[in-house]
């Protein structure tokens, strides 16, 4: 039963999570740097060369830290929302495609999908989860029994599925021009270029979706501009106040990597996935990761350059600016897909 | 294989559950949440028979049925929240008066 | 079909749980869990867009709602005139008649589902694919599904109007 596929299939999806955990630790470091720069200072320098074991250092010191537990903190709930906030966060990178198909240089005899899951249903998969990591933070907020975290954990979790809308009108969009469900068909749908310059990314098709897509994205993982619920000025951190040590860890890491679950999605959808010039069909991936870190990038810039909405203005933006600009595009989209038949 | 029996026995004892809940809790949100085990068993026995028949109706129905449950959900807690503020309690055995 | 057994018992056992827990918020939780369980059911019949609806709506978003009014009002646990200390389902008097006659609904239902042996696979092809269902959803039940909208802004406008403080002005 265990044929090479098999078996190349099981070591894909334990390298997709390595490579997910060691994407958490390098947004930590590049996010420091990033942000020192932009600040004009020189972020972390001392540890490694460069500071690059900087995160390092810092998941070293969070797990020797005291795990602190409120009294009146439920128990059971306290322990299981960072738990929900990070499963979630990973298991929405199951269904993301990141590369051609490849048979690994010839090593196996059939090519196997670089996805953990093909599943036909992908892009709503992927929301779906996204509708789930929502019960991490509220639970989150409950359970500490503070005031802090309950006000933070409601408003945080309000912003999340109000900002899901906006997030699901601006897929549908795409889905309009992919006429697929699965991220696989959708990304081979950008393949080639017009006039052989132009790519033919949903990006050019569908610059408004794009954009909205990438706003609800901030706002669906809590970053900044929208990070009301969770600044440190206004909330004394939120939902994770009472968290400590290994706990407060798994918000950070699901944090992370839902940014950059949010950002892979964005350029399979948007950005092409890994079709590129120059390289090769089965060296598509690194295509695919320099996109996500164009991304990642661009979602760092954001949190260090614009000041926070508050939360009654973010809630206003999201409701009445978003959604209706969102049906929009979407009516607008299916307008041209009628008239043009594309 | 499980048989569409079998799936109709789950959905038939998942209601039954439901209606126990609706009888025997006296807690407004219990109610609630049993009303909407009920309805999950309804949209099962809908797929299974949509499976068995090979059409897709069963699926379009469980889609409206949905729709019609979070409407439903959304006035009853609303319902509820209302009911709180004025008497404080969640017990539907305190609610004996048609006077507000 | 261990896979529908274990489906079946996560379902049966987190709804029984729902409705002997005392507290609310952990019947809201067993409560998603059941929709998981019935999600799974929905894979195991080729219907995975109702799965993953089902996650998305019920799971991800009424669900929160749910939680949401809990955690507002703070509900308190049922207070009547019979002993706290007995499980609600143990109390005598009317709830157990109500248990009664929710094991006979169960048995009734049974029996009238199962009249006719259906004890075979599933003859026929599934119709799964989400373009399908579109298909249909746009043109044989079109007018459902526009009807399903207002209902929506009328519950919507209806939710807001009885939830609001009578001190709003």
């Amino acid at each position: 039963m265990l044929t090479p596929v098999l078996i190349a299939q099981i070591l894909l999806t334990l390298f997709v999570f390595f490579m997910l955990l060691n994407s958490a630790a390098i947004m930590v470091y590049v996010e420091r740097k990033v942000a020192a720069f932009i600040q004009q200072r020189l972020g972390p320098y001392l540890v490694g060369p460069k500071g690059m074991l900087q995160p390092l250092a810092d998941v070293v010191k969070l797990m020797f830290k005291e795990e602190l537990r409120p009294k009146a903190a439920d128990a059971f709930l306290f322990a299981l929302a960072p738990i929900i906030s990070a499963t979630c966060a990973f298991a929405a990178f199951a269904v993301v495609p990141f590369g051609a198909e490849t048979t690994f240089f010839g090593l196996l005899n059939e090519p196997i999908k670089l996805q953990v899951a093909d599943v036909n249903v992908a892009v709503l998969i992927i929301f779906a989860i996204a509708s789930m990591g929502v019960y991490g933070i509220v639970l989150a907020g409950w359970s500490s029994n503070s005031k802090y975290s309950l006000l933070g954990g409601l408003r945080s979790s309000a912003q999340m599925i109000s900002y899901e809308l906006s997030y699901g009108m601006a897929l549908a969009s795409v889905l309009l021009l992919g006429n697929s469900l699965s991220l696989t068909d959708i990304v081979n749908h950008q393949a080639g270029a017009w006039l052989h310059v132009i790519p033919k990314w949903f990006v050019f098709l569908q610059p408004v979706g794009f954009l909205i897509f990438m706003t609800a994205g901030i706002a669906e993982t809590n970053r900044a501009p929208f990070d009301f619920p969770e600044a440190e000025q206004e909330l004394v951190a939120g939902y994770h106040t009472e968290y400590s040590s290994m706990s407060f860890a798994m918000f950070f890491l699901a944090e992370y990597i839902n940014m950059v679950t949010v950002s892979a999605v964005a350029t399979d959808l948007f950005l092409g996935g890994w079709h590129g010039p120059l390289l090769p069909e089965s060296l598509g991936w690194i295509w695919f990761l320099l996109k996500v870190a164009a991304l990642l990038f661009f979602y760092v810039w954001m949190r260090w350059t614009l000041p926070r909405y508050r939360y009654d203005q973010l809630m206003a933006f999201g409701w009445k600016l978003l959604l209706p600009l969102s049906v929009v595009n979407l009516l607008v989209t299916a307008a041209g897909v009628l008239y043009f038949g594309a | 294989m499980p048989s569409l029996n079998d799936y109709l026995v789950l959905s038939a004892v998942l209601f039954a559950i439901g209606t126990a809940g609706v009888f025997v809790r006296r807690n407004l949100i219990t109610i609630l949440l049993s009303i909407e085990i009920m309805l999950n068993a309804v949209n099962l026995s809908f797929v299974a028979f949509g499976r068995a028949l090979g059409s897709a109706d069963g699926q379009i129905i469980v889609f409206f049925v949905m729709t019609v449950a979070a409407a439903e959900a959304a006035v009853g807690l609303a319902i509820v929240i209302s009911l709180f503020r004025h008497k404080e309690s969640l017990n539907p055995d305190t609610f004996t008066e048609l006077k507000w | 079909m261990g896979l529908f057994y274990l489906f079946a018992a996560v379902a049966v056992l987190a709804s029984l749980l729902v409705i002997a827990q005392r507290n609310p918020i952990y019947s809201v939780l067993l409560l998603i869990a059941s929709f998981g369980a019935l999600s799974g059911l929905y894979v195991m019949l080729e219907a995975p867009f109702v799965a993953v609806i089902q996650i998305i709506v019920y799971a991800g978003a009424i669900m929160v709602l749910f939680l949401f009014v809990v955690m507002l009002l703070n509900a308190p646990h049922e207070d009547t005139d019979y002993d706290e200390r007995v499980h609600p389902l143990m109390r005598p008097g009317p709830m157990r008649f109500g248990g009664v006659l929710a094991i006979a609904l169960a048995l009734e239902l049974v029996w009238a589902l199962t009249k006719r042996a259906e004890s075979g696979r599933f003859a026929g092809g599934a119709v799964s694919s989400v373009a399908a269902i579109g298909r249909l959803l746009f043109t044989q039940y079109a007018f459902a599904f526009e009807v399903t909208s207002v209902l929506i802004i009328a519950a919507m406008v209806g939710a807001v109007v009885l939830a609001r403080r009578e001190d709003w002005r």
